[in-house]
């Protein structure tokens, strides 16, 4: 069994409220660091080697010591709770759990930074668990871990959980801190950063659910017990939430060391496929990660096995590789059109683009419609070509990064599975009748022998 | 006359609170949230002017806030809507089987509200709970891995309510 340090006490009844949960241990981590120094707070982090859990990686405690200090200007932690990429649903599952989880994290992380006032920004849909997260803001409130002079520190401290509001593109962090500002949520170009002017040009870190909920740990375990779990630079734990083609769809705790295999087959995690189907394909880090298929999942190009971490999952790059993302990971069986399926995720990125850059609105737009054709059995083998050009196009030419994040997944299903797209063009009436299927995609790959 | 109550305005008041001085423009999202649930589930022009009013910023910062969000309807929708996730997760686990069956027993298309104005559908984009696919959004609550007998259920659910 794999050592949880989120979801230890997730399932112990009664958990969601404060008297449980401060049974069990909760809010110690607060106890603790209030008698810190902050600058000693984000050392701790820094020494852990956390990863921010959103999607992108990048290590917590050096953000946090980027934040710029200006004397008498506020700051701000804002909690990223807009959890919209598809195949993710880890931070909900965290929230709606064990939701003083997170408020502890944001405390012990606000006092760090010198946030007096932090925010979560959760995906409006999440409308039950904004009441779950108010209930338990009032109960650490009541019992002083939030609201004025915190336990006797001098730290005041408030925590306000603002509703999206349909908008995958918030997740952005400038964009979110632009819907935060009550505007649309267009992306801001930067820089300046929000380390530097954020929130209402205030200084401002945002982090992840999970990253925030991990500082728990960190600080109770002491930093080195942290990064002591795991491999190389993922140390820790990570929530994977595990959707598609698998028996036991959910939200995983997992510890960087375990390989996909073991992942998707063993009964601790994903329990196989059902129905007894082969594995076609998967992509592990949620929509904008590249697809792969079966043989390059299981083991890299080297012929090693992968395993579950940020390394390995992007061992071959974007040629044989993929990456660990936000943990979204999406199994298709055999019997999945990719193209289908590619399809359906171009469609997403055009309805989500904000529009502020040319290459984004209009290239996600004609992927769409030629994903469409292909799949209906109305394309050309010209349409291969052109929208492994138009995604080439788009990748590094827009304001944020949901550019790539569209360009990314045709890019890979293209280059993977090209000869499933090619087998529609050539075949436009049956492949409204049947799908591809598995091919070659779980055979053995060469690896070549170097001497 | 489109005016909160006083436990409504009693909000808004608690609402602009939770931001610096000068920043109520801040509020705007969560008092769009509650001008649409309390005016009908849609945001009429005079609502969203009204809401403008409130927080005293121009209403076209309130119009191009509430066309740019997916939550906010700028149409009269039915007491009831079905939003069923149709990204490819949830197709992965047959959405599109999901959305047939709606259409087929409501007798309705995609975007459209029945007669009698109880039920609107609508496909949406990943909700967030992919693991327990096929799955809709209903009001404040999610119904997940549905079936067809699911969807009778939650039918008649919302018809003996609407009574
Ligand atoms: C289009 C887009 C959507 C994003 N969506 C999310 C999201 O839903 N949740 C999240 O935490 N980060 C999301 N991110 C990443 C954030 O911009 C940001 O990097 C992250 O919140 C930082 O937190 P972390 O360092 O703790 O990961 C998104 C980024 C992009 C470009
Ligand atoms: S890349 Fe797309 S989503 Fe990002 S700012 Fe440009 S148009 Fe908007
Ligand atoms: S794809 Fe349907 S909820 Fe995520």
């Amino acid at each position: 069994m794999a050592k949880k340090l989120l979801l230890e006490k997730a399932h112990v009844p009664g958990i969601r409220y404060y008297d449980t949960y401060r049974r069990e241990g909760g809010y110690r981590s607060v106890e603790k660091t209030l008698k810190m120094p902050p600058a000693d707070i984000v050392e701790e982090v820094k020494k852990s080697g956390l990863r921010g859990r959103g999607g992108a990686g990048f290590p917590t405690g050096m953000k946090w010591s980027f934040i710029s200090k200006p004397e008498g200007v506020p700051r701000h932690l804002v909690c990223n709770a807009d959890e919209s990429e598809p195949g993710t649903f880890k931070d909900r599952y965290l929230m709606e759990f064990i939701p003083h989880l997170l408020i502890e994290g944001m405390i012990v992380s606000s006092f760090a930074l010198g946030s007096n006032t932090s925010y979560i920004y959760i995906r409006g849909e999440y409308d039950w668990i904004t009441d779950i997260l108010e209930e338990a803001i009032a109960e650490a409130k009541k019992n002083n871990w939030l609201g004025k002079n915190i336990q006797g520190s001098g730290f005041d401290c408030e925590i306000y959980v603002q509703r999206g509001a349909g908008a995958y593109i918030c997740g952005e962090e400038t964009a979110l801190i632009e819907s935060l500002e009550g505007k649309r949520g267009n992306p801001r170009i930067k820089p300046p950063f929000p380390a530097v002017k954020g929130l209402w040009e205030r200084p401002t870190v945002v982090n992840n659910v999970e990253t925030l909920a991990a500082v728990v740990p960190i600080i109770n375990n002491g930093a080195e017990a942290y990064a002591a779990i795991g491999v190389g630079k993922s140390t820790g734990t990570k929530l994977i939430s595990a959707c598609g083609n698998i028996n036991k769809p959910g939200v995983y705790e997992i510890d960087m060391t375990i390989s996909v295999e073991e992942f998707i087959y063993s009964d601790e995690y994903c329990g196989g496929i059902p129905n007894g189907k082969r594995l076609k394909a998967c992509i592990p880090g949620g929509s904008s990660v590249p697809i792969v298929p079966a043989n390059l999942l299981l083991t890299t190009a080297k012929g090693e096995k992968r395993l579950m971490n940020y390394e390995s999952l992007s061992d071959g790059g974007f040629a044989t590789g993929t990456m660990m993302g936000s943990g979204g990971f999406i199994v298709l069986d055999e019997d999945q059109c990719i193209v289908k399926h590619t399809y359906t995720l171009a469609r997403f990125y055009r309805h989500e683009s904000c529009g502020q850059c040319s290459p984004c609105r209009e290239g996600t737009g004609w992927m769409e419609k030629i994903l469409k054709n292909i799949e209906e059995g109305r394309g050309q083998m010209s349409d291969i070509d052109l929208l492994w050009d138009i995604q080439r196009r788009i990748e590094g030419n827009t304001i944020c990064p949901l550019g790539d994040a569209a360009a990314w997944p045709v890019a890979a299903a293209i280059r993977h599975f090209r000869d499933e797209f090619e087998w529609h063009v050539k075949n436009p009436e049956l492949c409204r009748t049947r799908n591809y299927g598995l091919a070659h995609y779980a055979d053995p790959i060469h690896v070549p022998v170097t001497a | 006359m489109i005016q909160f109550d006083d436990k409504g305005l009693a909000k808004v008041n608690e609402i602009i609170s939770r931001y610096p001085d000068g920043k109520q423009k801040s509020a705007l999202l969560p008092v769009l949230h509650l001008a649409q649930t309390t005016f009908g589930g849609w945001l009429d022009v005079p609502v969203m002017d009204y809401v403008a009013s409130l927080l005293k910023i121009e209403p076209i910062e309130v119009y191009e806030v509430a066309s740019f969000y997916s939550m906010y309807n700028l149409k009269p929708v039915g007491k009831y809507m079905f939003e069923v996730c149709q990204t490819g997760p949830c197709m992965l686990n047959g959405s599109d089987d999901i959305v047939a069956y709606i259409k087929e027993k409501l007798n309705i298309n995609v975007g459209e509200t029945t007669a009698d104005g109880l039920f609107t559908l609508k496909v949406v984009e990943c909700l967030g709970a992919c693991g327990y696919a096929p799955m809709m959004q209903l009001g404040k609550t999610y119904r997940e891995h549905l079936t067809k007998e699911k969807v009778d259920a939650i039918i008649a659910e919302c018809r003996s309510k609407a009574n």
